[in-house]
Parts: structure tokens; sequence; C-alpha cells
């Protein structure tokens, strides 16, 4: 839509001189430009706007907790930071196993404002970071789309970008994820490597790999970025589009980048160990071999060169075949072929399902449906396939790069629902340039059907009416037009004036007629075009304010008395940061973790950062134990307080009991005396009377369904599960209620000091535990005994 | 119970004190009437006293003391003289008090004397009002209860008020905050009705007589203390006031222990709860306006607030229902007209507004007030109707240089009556009021100024290098290409001025004038094939032109080639006009013309279109 605005002003611009016009083309991009900025921004402000400003969800918490402690003890404590608050009694190195990328950035921001006297918290800082960075990201959009086909593309795609729902679900405020700068960070990266391939310059080598630092720092995704290039570099290579550019765009950005890479201690030595760095040493070693290739040829005669080529192709392939044989035999030495897990689950989308109960457990880990493509890319989604045929008049080297860009994004957002957003910035980009194709070939059949209109009305006038007072005049008119539509051309030449020298030369070769439709054709696809993305602004709007905003912390219903607010999460979390002792260990399913450390300040056992399989299964053991069983596991482990999440008094359906069969799975993948079938009833997941003992006499049932049956006149109906509960009276007696919820959603239970030792008891707890022992010898029961 | 042990000490060496302290002058309250008051977490003590002159010299002070376990825990402690009695009651007098501990007074008490406004004379009466307001007072007993049971409460004092005067006749009524009561002292002349409990009235006590009573009772009264709460009033003169009140609350009463169930507390809640926290209500000045309630981890969504135009109830419920000892913590904010409370006096301008807790019924630990005056205020002073600890401070917000000046007062124990009008008088520039605007306009500016001389500056290091060279070729290369595009825009331009003198002769038939058109013309063209011709030449010799240079050449070439058509279709057309041949003839062999032109003009637009697109 932007350039359909920038033709339109342009045209009625009186006729002045070029570089005046040059300027106000400039200005008016800019002023688009800034728009875009604005709109990204202000999008994304639903959330603050219908609920409050406020983190969202579960790891902006921890990241805003870094934060808060980044500004607090400054950088080096913030490197050196052992955190003894989660994984208790493990703790967690937080210096070393985080992407610091979106923590400096704020940290930095904040500090920033502070120095000008700007009293801005860190929590309005974290909260508006996202926000701020889509508005760069939309930016970095116009700047790839401008290298690979333009200005209007450019605005086109920055528009795009700025409110495309699968990005705006990542980033709106509060949202204060990894993704919301590593987005920028991606794109940013993708424009300054277009750049060097299209200017071949070593300032933009250097500044893209500073950008590729950047996206390092910021979020694991960039190892995208790292198979990405060398996978397009190759493909010039085998296409024979090498260039000393290719090179130059490549060759610095391996080296320092992966040195630059290696300077984040999450990455450190990963950065040239592990198989997802392979690709690009492996094209490197191709890019080098190749330009040696080009090298001799140029120095020696055709004939010599053949001769070289044989010696060396047959030397090469022995050397080749020895490194190759040593390569495979060190990678199939590890377990995991050198892949981390999640990385192979990307590249076989059954493999988390089957090995890592853990990551499948998570819903964005999940692969999308098609409704989510629609949801979340709306018309782009049939606006690529046009987009990738303009990519291909005439195909470029950099849009060679955005078609495989937009293939790659597509099969990895097919694993993972979470990887729609880097599929985004690719159908942006694309639609973005389908878009400004279409209202191109629109405008320029209706201007030249203007055009050839006034032509013919003078021909008319001369020829079948002389002597006609009226001529005169028409004629005059039609020569001011005309001499218009001649002072228009220079300035259409100026806005498009770009200082690269390469692209013409490829432009020329394929240089045809323009394509003219018929002008009612152009008109009405016009305002089909215009509808379309009205109905692409309409959605996005839509799911900004609807499906993206809540804050999930808060829940809200609209009732017949107006609106109803469900704050429990924080009610909880205050009365445990205030009530509690500081030290205390709070226990509660891994979920909960980091929001636990970061509002209620207590210590957890487990928590979103799913580092360590074995404590966490510990925990679903004993989430999945009965009673007494998990009293012991909980006592071994220091915890004193266990937080549940119960929606089956307001119908809250992401709760813990709808959770718990992923604590069974992870419990028994780990303490095999778990096992799944004995929580379910006929392969069947059910709570109400047929559920089996086993699940009636659980932890996890007990704690969320305690006192249940009283607050309805003793039927205990659940309004998640729609049933009435099948165990309705029964005691504690080694946990006590401590806390719930107004709405019940959470209840926090403490966990009972071990009893006095009786002299008479003793014999009786002894023959007990020793008819116990060659059970608890055999299997593995409690880690911490 | 260590505490209790403690007070019975000092029951002793007060009895002790009875025989062997000093008799203070020869003042005799001939009357002395006192109200203590229990329903409060904070204990108001109301002496009514008549003070009479019986010896010769006149007084000018009134000595009241306290044992020194109330003493410290005395909030407050104002008395105010009357004169006359009953109808002729005259205007009341505040009386400046202070500590005078003389050195032969018993041990663990405190002395407080008022000095009256005028000397007492021999036989001369006064009558004195006095409130005391003591915190900390109620003893809890027992310490910790559980969800259903109700919190019970231990007060000690003297049936007698322990004077250093001589008291003909005294009484003493402790209101209870319900009828109900666990024990209490009974001595002669107790009377319990209603909600009170009387001792007295006592004749003839000497000084320092003392008589311990205990009262054991029930309250339900939430007992709300603020451990530490800060007040921040921002001054801004562009029109508000901000107020920001962070608290730090505890529930002071009995320590909940046992399991807390939601159940009990929603089904049966002045059972089960009885004495919870439920909610506060602050009021907050008229007009108050964009108000906020939050802590740390975002807004809390339990308010309400009724406006009307003498005040603004904010109703305000903490996160959880608050038990005994549990503890929580929060902000609220608001702010003010500025004319509500800021004045003009003189040079001086200052600012009026209470001093504590818009909250009712909340007692108030350690208070920190800070007041942040408006950047280049000067001469400030603070001026508040009871003792505080003051110091001065510079707070940096939103731009600013200097620094705000800001007041701060501290004090400990606030009760409510501690919630009166204070000042601070400063003096301000209404012209600082710009600085910040002007600031940001001049930084904008300049950032503006900084991005023109970049853009129109040469910052190359090196005038000599490679790439600098070539970018100075292709700017001259883009000059000639664009001098050539206006020399072609101008030969077509000329086209169409012989095509519509063409036009001209169909209508008139004046061939002369077409000829002169045509003259000009030709000689016009031919100047510009020459320019077109030596700007050629200098691409030629441009390496940086090399691969534009095919398309350049070939639109002069083309525009030659077009240039050369319409001048034979010129010269043929007013050909046939000079011979008046006929037109079927020349029509066609100007049709086939005219078709050569119009490919040749399309092919030449293209030509123009491609080179305007590099």
């Amino acid at each position: 839509m932007a350039v359909a605005v920038d033709n339109l002003n342009n045209k009625p611009t009186q006729p002045v001189s070029s570089t005046l016009r040059f300027a106000f083309g400039n200005v008016l991009a800019f002023v688009i430009l800034l728009l875009i900025g604005v709109l990204a921004f202000s999008i994304r402000l639903f959330s603050v706007i219908k609920y409050e400003s406020v983190i969202h969800e579960f790891d902006p918490y921890f990241n805003y907790r870094v934060t808060q402690f980044l500004t607090k003890n400054g950088i080096y404590d913030f490197w050196n930071w052992f955190d003894d608050r989660t994984w208790y009694p493990l703790g967690r190195v937080i210096g070393g196993t985080v992407y610091p990328g979106l923590t400096l950035t704020a940290g930095t921001i904040w500090k920033v404002l502070q120095s000008l006297n700007i009293p801005l918290s860190v929590e309005t800082v974290c909260v508006f970071t996202a926000p701020v960075f889509s508005a760069f990201a939309s930016w970095a959009a116009y700047l790839l789309t401008k290298e690979v086909k333009g200005t209007g593309a450019g605005l086109t795609a920055a528009v795009l970008l700025a409110m495309v729902p699968s990005y705006i679900s990542r980033s709106v405020a509060g949202s204060y994820d990894n993704e919301a700068v590593a987005i920028f960070a991606l794109i940013f990266t993708f424009y300054l490597y277009v750049k060097t391939l299209n200017t071949g310059s070593l300032f933009y080598a250097t500044l893209n790999s500073i950008a590729y630092f950047y996206m390092v720092c910021s979020w694991g995704g960039y190892t995208f970025i790292i198979n990405l290039i060398p996978m397009h570099v190759l493909l010039c290579i085998v296409t024979g589009r090498y260039s000393s550019r290719l090179y130059i765009a490549y060759a610095p950005l391996v080296v320092l980048g992966t040195l630059l890479a290696a300077l984040v201690p999450v990455v450190g030595f990963n950065a040239v160990m592990t198989s997802e760095h392979f690709a690009s040493f492996l094209v490197f070693i191709v890019i080098h071999v190749v330009a040696l290739a080009y090298y001799i040829k140029g120095i020696l005669s055709p004939k010599m060169f053949k001769v070289a080529a044989t010696l060396v192709v047959s030397v090469g392939l022995v050397v080749c075949c020895a490194v190759v044989a040593v390569l495979v035999a060190v990678v199939a030495s590890s377990p995991t072929k050198g892949w981390s897990g999640r990385s192979l689950s990307l590249l076989d989308p059954t493999y988390a399902s089957k090995y890592i109960p853990i990551i499948a457990s998570v819903s964005e880990h999940q692969p999308p449906t098609w409704p989510s493509y629609f949801m979340d890319l709306n018309v782009l989604a049939f606006l690529v396939p046009a987009g990738i045929i303009a990519c291909f008049s005439p195909l470029s080297d950099a849009s060679s790069f955005v078609i495989l860009y937009l293939v790659m994004s597509v099969y990895f957002s097919g694993v993972m629902v979470r990887l729609m957003l880097v599929l985004a910035p690719a159908a942006c980009i694309m639609s973005g340039i389908a878009l400004s194709e279409a209202f191109d070939v629109f405008t320029r059949s209706i201007k030249y059907y203007i055009t050839n209109l006034s032509e013919s009305l003078q021909i008319d006038a001369g020829d079948t009416v002389p002597g006609n007072n009226a001529a005169p005049q028409i004629d005059v008119l039609k020569n001011d037009k005309k001499e218009d539509s001649l002072k228009e051309r220079p300035s259409r030449k100026n806005k498009k004036k770009e200082k690269e020298i390469e692209k013409p030369s490829v432009k020329s070769k394929t240089e045809k007629k323009p394509l003219v439709l018929p002008v009612e054709a152009s008109f009405f696809a016009l305002f089909l075009t215009v509808l379309l993305g009205g109905f692409y602004v309409v959605h996005s709007v839509w799911a900004a304010a609807e499906a993206y905003s809540a804050p999930s912390i808060v829940l809200t219903s609209h009732s017949h008395d107006g609106l109803h607010v469900f704050d429990d999460f924080r009610e909880a979390y205050a009365w445990l940061s205030h009530n509690t002792e500081v030290d205390d260990k709070v226990a509660s399913w891994w979920d909960y973790g980091y929001q636990t450390t970061a509002m209620a300040n207590r210590t957890v056992i487990v928590d979103n950062n799913t580092w360590n399989n074995t404590h966490i299964a510990t925990v679903g053991t004993a989430m999945s134990s009965p009673e007494k069983a998990a009293w012991e596991i909980f006592n071994s482990l220091d915890v004193k307080y266990v937080l549940v999440v119960f929606g089956g008094l307001v119908g809250y359906p992401s709760d813990d009991i709808n959770k718990f069969l992923w604590m069974v799975r992870i419990g028994g993948g780990v303490f095999p005396h778990i096992k799944e079938p004995d929580y379910l009833r006929d392969g069947q997941y059910r709570i109400d009377s047929q559920a089996t003992p086993t699940m009636l006499n659980s932890l996890m049932y007990k704690l969320s369904y305690f006192r249940f049956v009283e607050t309805d006149g003793g039927k205990g109906y659940d309004r998640v599960r729609r049933t009435e509960i099948g165990k309705k009276h029964f005691k504690l007696t080694r946990f006590e209620e401590v806390f719930t919820t107004h709405h019940w959603m959470v209840r926090i239970y403490k966990v009972k000091p071990q009893k006095n030792r009786i002299r008479g008891k003793t014999k009786k707890s002894k023959s007990k535990t020793s008819s116990a022992t060659p059970r608890s010898g055999t299997i593995k029961k409690n880690p911490w005994h | 119970m260590c505490k209790y042990g403690f007070d019975l000490l000092v029951v002793m060496v007060l009895v002790f004190a009875v025989y062997f302290g000093p008799v203070r002058s020869d003042l005799v309250i001939s009357k002395l009437d006192r109200r203590i008051d229990l329903t409060s977490q904070i204990v108001r003590v109301t002496l009514t006293l008549k003070v009479e002159n019986t010896g010769l010299d006149p007084v000018s002070e009134v000595s009241l003391t306290f044992p020194e376990h109330q003493a410290n825990n005395l909030a407050l402690l104002v008395a105010i003289s009357t004169e006359g009695r009953g109808k002729t009651r005259g205007a009341a007098t505040n009386l400046p008090i202070k500590i005078k501990q003389p050195d032969d007074s018993p041990p663990l008490l405190i002395w407080y004397a008022a000095s009256l406004p005028k000397e007492l004379n021999k036989g001369e009466s006064l009558n004195m009002d006095v409130l005391a307001v003591f915190t900390h007072m109620l003893q809890l007993f027992p310490e910790k209860i559980t969800q259903a049971e109700s919190q019970l409460f231990l007060f000690q004092d003297s049936a007698h008020f322990t004077s250093p005067y001589n008291v003909k006749i005294q009484s003493v009524t402790v209101k209870l905050p319900s009828e109900r009561v666990e024990a209490y002292t009974k001595l002669e002349n107790t009377k319990f009705s209603g909600s009170e409990i009387k001792y007295g009235p006592y004749e003839s006590l000497p000084a320092f007589s003392y008589s311990p009573v205990v009262i054991h009772f029930p309250s339900d009264k939430p007992f709300v203390v603020a451990k530490e709460l800060v007040r921040e009033i921002e001054i801004s003169h562009w029109g508000n006031v901000q107020v920001t009140e962070h608290y730090n609350i505890i529930h002071g009463g009995a320590q909940s222990t046992g399991e807390f169930s939601r159940l009990d507390f929603q089904a049966r809640p002045h059972v089960r709860g009885a004495s919870a926290v439920r909610n506060l209500i602050a009021m907050l000045p008229p007009r108050a306006h964009s108000i906020y309630y939050r802590d740390a981890i975002g807004n809390i969504s339990t308010s309400n607030i009724y406006a009307d135009s003498s005040k603004t109830l904010l109703e305000i419920e903490p996160r959880y229902p608050m038990f005994g000892g549990w503890k929580t913590s929060f902000t609220i904010g608001y702010g003010l007209p500025l004319q509500d409370c800021l004045f003009q006096l003189g040079g001086t301008r200052f600012l009026n507004i209470t001093f504590g807790s818009p909250m009712n019924d909340v007692l108030i630990e350690n208070l920190t007030l800070k007041v942040v005056l408006p950047e280049g205020s000067r001469d400030v002073s603070v001026s508040v109707p009871f003792s505080v600890k003051q110091s001065q401070e510079t707070t940096f917000s939103h731009l600013d240089i200097a620094g705000r000046p800001t007041v701060v007062v501290e004090k400990v124990n606030v009760v409510p009556e501690h919630n009166q009008y204070f000042q601070v008088h400063y003096k301000f520039n209404n012209l600082s009021l710009l600085t910040e605007p002007l600031m940001l306009i001049v930084g904008i500016f300049s950032l503006f100024v900084a991005c023109i001389i970049y853009m129109h500056a040469d910052f190359t290091i090196s005038k000599s290098s490679a790439s600098y060279l070539a970018k100075l070729q292709w700017d001259e290369v883009q000059g000639t290409i664009q001098q050539l595009q206006v020399i072609i825009n101008r030969c077509l331009s000329i086209h169409d001025k012989l095509e519509a003198s063409l036009r001209e002769l169909s209508r008139t038939g004046d061939v002369q004038a077409c000829k002169a058109v045509r003259k000009s013309a030709d000689s016009l063209l031919k100047d510009l094939s020459k320019e077109s011709k030596s700007l050629l030449a200098t691409l030629q010799s441009s390496p940086q032109a090399a691969h534009i240079l095919p398309k350049v050449e070939e639109l002069v070439v083309k525009e030659n080639d077009l240039q050369e058509k319409i001048m034979l279709k010129h010269t043929m057309v007013v050909d046939s006009y000079e011979k008046k041949s006929g037109g079927r003839d020349m029509e066609s062999r100007v049709s086939s013309i005219q078709q050569k032109i119009s490919v040749l003009k399309q092919e030449v637009d293209d030509l123009i279109e491609f080179i305007e697109d590099i």
C-alpha cells in the first residue's frame, strides 16, 4: 500500500528541479518508514491498554529477573552469576547458560535512559523492548527487500511485517522474550549479507559478522543463519554464480562470525564442535577450492588448466575420502551424532515425541495445524507464490537468497509451530515483492492508458475537426499534460537511483517490454489488491487485540455483569513472597518455576529451563506418587511448600491435572516404578469414579481436590473435566493447606515437618521400613536417598 | 509474659516511690477524669483535669507523668487548657509540652511539662484536656491463634493516674471494642456495663499512687501496621502534584498458625477469619486523579473509587485477605491539581498538604516523607506542627541537570492524629519551567543540523583511494547521462513542436509559418546534436560508463533516426501543401513514415526509461 501512496503522491507534484524531487522522494520514503515504525510499535500496545503494563507468560519472567540482576549488579556479576534460587540443590550457572542479547539490550537501554535522567523502571523498559524491536525489524525488512527488489517492494514488505500476526504473537508489549530482538537481528543479518553480496564491500561484510554476533547473543535460532547462508553460497557456486562478491560476503562471515560466536559463553566451543555449524565450515572449504580454481583458471592456458584439474581432482578425491571417513567416525561416535536434541527434532520431526518427552510436552514445539498458517500469516500465505515468481524475473543472487530463505523456513515452520516466527519475515518479504510488482503493473497499465488516451484525443482533434475554435485549447491542454509526463521521468529515475553497479548488468540481459494490462482489468485488480490488503489489516488488528494480547498471568472473562478478573497467580506469588521465609523451597511443576523465582523470589526445584531431566522426573514422580512417598521425596529435597495449579472450580483448562500425564511420563522415563498405564483406565485419562486407584491416590489428585467437594455441597463437579470427581472425601496427613487463592486456581501446601519419634512406634516403623527395603533396593525410587 | 513480669516490677517501684518520692509544688488536682479507648490498636487516653494552686508561689507549668513503658510508646501528647466552665467555657489554648525530667524523680517515670499560657496564682484553678495516644500498648494473649479463633489482648494500666500531685477525686473509664470481656481486675468501685469498665471514683489519693489493673478482652479489629511508609510528593509547575505512597504493611494482630482454608474463609467469613484485613479505605483529597494501586509484580485489580465534590474515597483490597502476622506491600499513587495544594504568598510559594497516610486506623511505624520541588527552587523551608527529623537531598528525574531539591522528613510512630497539614516554602522562577522544553528543542535541532552537515560534507579519508575516485567518476557519468537526457527530452519537445506546426498547417494552410518553425527547429536540433556528441565523447572516455554506454549510444542513434524521419515527414507534408498535390498520395507516403516514427518513438521511450532506472 505504501507504494500506491508513494506513486500517487508523486504525480501531482510541480515540475521542479531534479535534486528537490530526489530529496522529496527520500523524505517521503523516510516518513513512510517512520509511520511504519509507529504502526509496528502501536499495534503491539493492545496488551498494555487492555490489560496492563506487565511481563507476560513464563520465559519473559526469567529474562526480566536476569535483567533486574544485570541492572543491579553490573555486567561482571552477571557473567559470573550462579543462581542458587533455582534447581535446588543443584543451582544454575545463569551467566554461562543464557543467551545474553536480550538482557544486555534492555539493560543498555535502561542505562542510557538513566544517564539521561529519564526515570523508567526496568520493568517498563522490558515491557516495551519487544515493540521497539519490531519497529526495527520492519525497517530491517525494508532494507533487505530494497536490496532484493527496490524501494517499493521494501516499503510494502516493511508494512506487512509491521503487523504480521505471527510476529505480533511473540512481540506484544510485555512479551519480553529472546525472539523479540532475535527476529530483528535475523533480518538485519540477512540484509547485510545481501548488501555485501550486491556491493562486494568488506565494510558490510564486517558489519554482517557483527550483526551475526548479535544474533548469536540473542537466540539459539542463530543456527538457522549459519546453515542458510552456506546453503545459499553452495547454491550460487553450483549454479555457476560464483563471484568475488560472494567470496567477500561469505568468508569473513565464517571466520569473524565463528570467533565472535565463540565469545558468547552459552555457545563457546559449540561454535566449532557441534554438527549444527559443520555446514558452514564445509562450504568455507568449498568456496576456497572454487576460488582457487577460478584463480588458476585465470593464470593458466585452457589446456594446462585441464591437465591441472584432472591432477587435483584425483589427488583431492583421495584426501577428501580420508577426511570424510575421519569425520564420519568422529560424528558417529557421539550418541546424538553431534546434534542437540532440539536440532534433531527439527531434522526428524518425530524424534522428540519418541525420545524427549520434555520437548514434546511443550505446546509450542508441536507441529502447526493448517488453520494456524491462516491465523498467523493470513493473506500472505496466498501472496507468497506470486512473490516467488516475481523473484524469478530476473533471478539475482539476492532474490535467490530470499527464495531459499522462504523454502527453508516453510519446512521448519512445518516441524514446530514456534518456528512460524522465522517464516513470517520471509512470507512478508515475498508478499511485499508480489504486491509491489502487482501495483507496479496495474498503475503502469492505467498510466499507459491515460497517456494513450490523451494522444489519441490529440490526433482526433488535429485530424477530424480542422477549423474548430475549441481545438487549439484542447491541444494546449494535452500538450501540457504531455510535458508533465515528460518531466516526471527524471524524478522516477532519481528515486530509484541506487549506488549499485552490478544490478543493471544483470537486468540489462533480461530487459523486455513492460507488461501492460487492459485498463478495466487493472482497475478491478487494483481494487481487489487493496481489498486483500484491507482484509490483512483487519485480521492483524484483530489478532493483535484479541488473540495475542493476553498476558496469561491475568485472566479475564466477560460475564453478564461485566468484566471479571482472575488474578490468582499473582495473588499466590505475592503471598509466597511476603509470608514465607526467604530461603524456603517451593516445589511445583516446572512451568511455574520462572514465575515463582521472579515474582515470589523463592527457591524452586525445577523451572522452565529444562536442563536436567532427572530432576524434573523427580518432581514428576513425587506428584504422581501417593502422599507418603511424595512426602519423602519432597522432604529429601528440603521442600517447604508445594504449589499446584487447579482450574476445576472456575474452568481454567491449562491446570496441573491436565498436565499430569506428562508428569507421569517424564517421571516414568527415569523412575520405572511410575507406569503410565496405572493412571489410565482403558487407555483413557479420567478423574471420575472410574479412575484408577493409583490416580486417585496420587499427590497431584489429592492436592488439587482437597476439600473441593465442600464447595458445591457434596458433588465435587470439576468444570474443566466436566465430571464429578472420583474420590471426594479424604484427609491429608503429611501436607497442610496454607494458602488457596480467591478462585482456587493456585493452592499452596506446606510439607509437614518430620514427626517426633515416639518410643513405642519406632519398632513398628522399623519393621515397616525393613519390609520396604528390598523393593527400594532394586528399584530406584528416590535419587536423594 | 516476660513483659508482664517487667510491668510488675514497675508497679513495685512505683509503690515504693509513693512513700519516698517528692511531692511536686503545691498543685492539687481537684478532679481527674480519664477515658481509655481500646476499640482500635491505637490506645487513646483522654484526661480531663482541674488543677488548683494551693501553694503560695505562682505556678507556670503542670507536669504530667507516665510510666516509662507507656511513654516509650507515646505517639502524641496534646494538652489544651480552657478557662471557665460549662457554657462560659473560654477559648482553648494549646499548651506547649516538653520532657522535663527532675533529678529526684522516681525511677521508670517520664515527666512531661505543659507550660501554661499564664501563671497560676494562689487559689486559682485551670481546666485542662489532655490527649495521649499510645501505640503497641495492647499485648497479644495468646500470641498465636488459628483461623477459627478470635484474637485476645491484655491491657495493663493503673486504676490511679500516676500524677506527681495529690488528686482529690478521680475515675477511669475503659472502653472496649465489644461487650465481651475475658477477665478484668476487680477493685473496689468497679463497674462493668455495656462495653465499658469503670474504676472509681477514688478520693484523696496521694501523688504517685498506683493500683494495677489488667483487662483481657477479645477484639476482631484488624491491626493494620505500616512497618514503613514512604510518601513522595512531587510538584510539577505544569499543573500537577503527584503523590506516591509505598506501603509495607503487616497485620499486627495475633499470629495465624495452622492451616488457612479458603473454603472456610469463603463460607463463614465472619467466624473463620474475623480479624483478617479485607480492605483498606483511603480518604484522598477531592479532585484526585490518575489513581493507581499496584505492587512490585503489577497492578492490583481489587480497588474501587467513590468520588464526590468533598473527597475521593479509594477502597483497596490487598491481593489476599491478611491474617495475623501476614505481610504485604503495595504502592498507591494519585495526582492532585496544583491549585489545590500550592499557594503563593509574596515572593514565595508554599505547598500545603497533609502529613500522614490518608488511610484510617493505620499505625505507621516509620514514615518517610519526601517533597520533591521543581528544579531551580531556592530557599526551601519546612514547617511541621510537631517534631520531626529533617534533611535535604537532590532527586534526578526527567532530563534534570542540576537535580530537584528534595525535603526529607522522617518520623516514627505516626498515628491518624498526626494527619495534619504541613507547609513547604520555597522560591521559584517561572522561567525555569522552560529549560527542559528548550533543551529538547535545541537537542533535536542540533541533531538535524548534524544530519544536514553529514549529508553535505565529504568525510572521505583518502582522496586518492581507488573507490573514492571510482565514486567521483560514477557521479560524473551520472551527471553526463542526466545532461544527455535533458538534451534528448528537448529534442523530443522540438519534435512535438514540429508535429504541432503540421497540425497548424492543416488547419490554416500557412506554409510559410510552418517553414519558419522547421528552420528554427533545424538549427536548434543541430546545436543539440553537437552537444550530445561532446557528452557522448566524455562518456566514452570514462571506464565507469562502459556497461551503460551501448544503451546510451543506441539511444542517441535512435533519436537521430527519429529526428530524420520527422523532418522527412515534415518536408513531405509541407511540400504537398506547397504543390497542392493530391491528399491521397501524400497520406499513403506519410502514413508509412508515421509508422516508422511511432516504432522509433516507442523504442526511444523504452531506452529512456531503462536509463532512468540506473
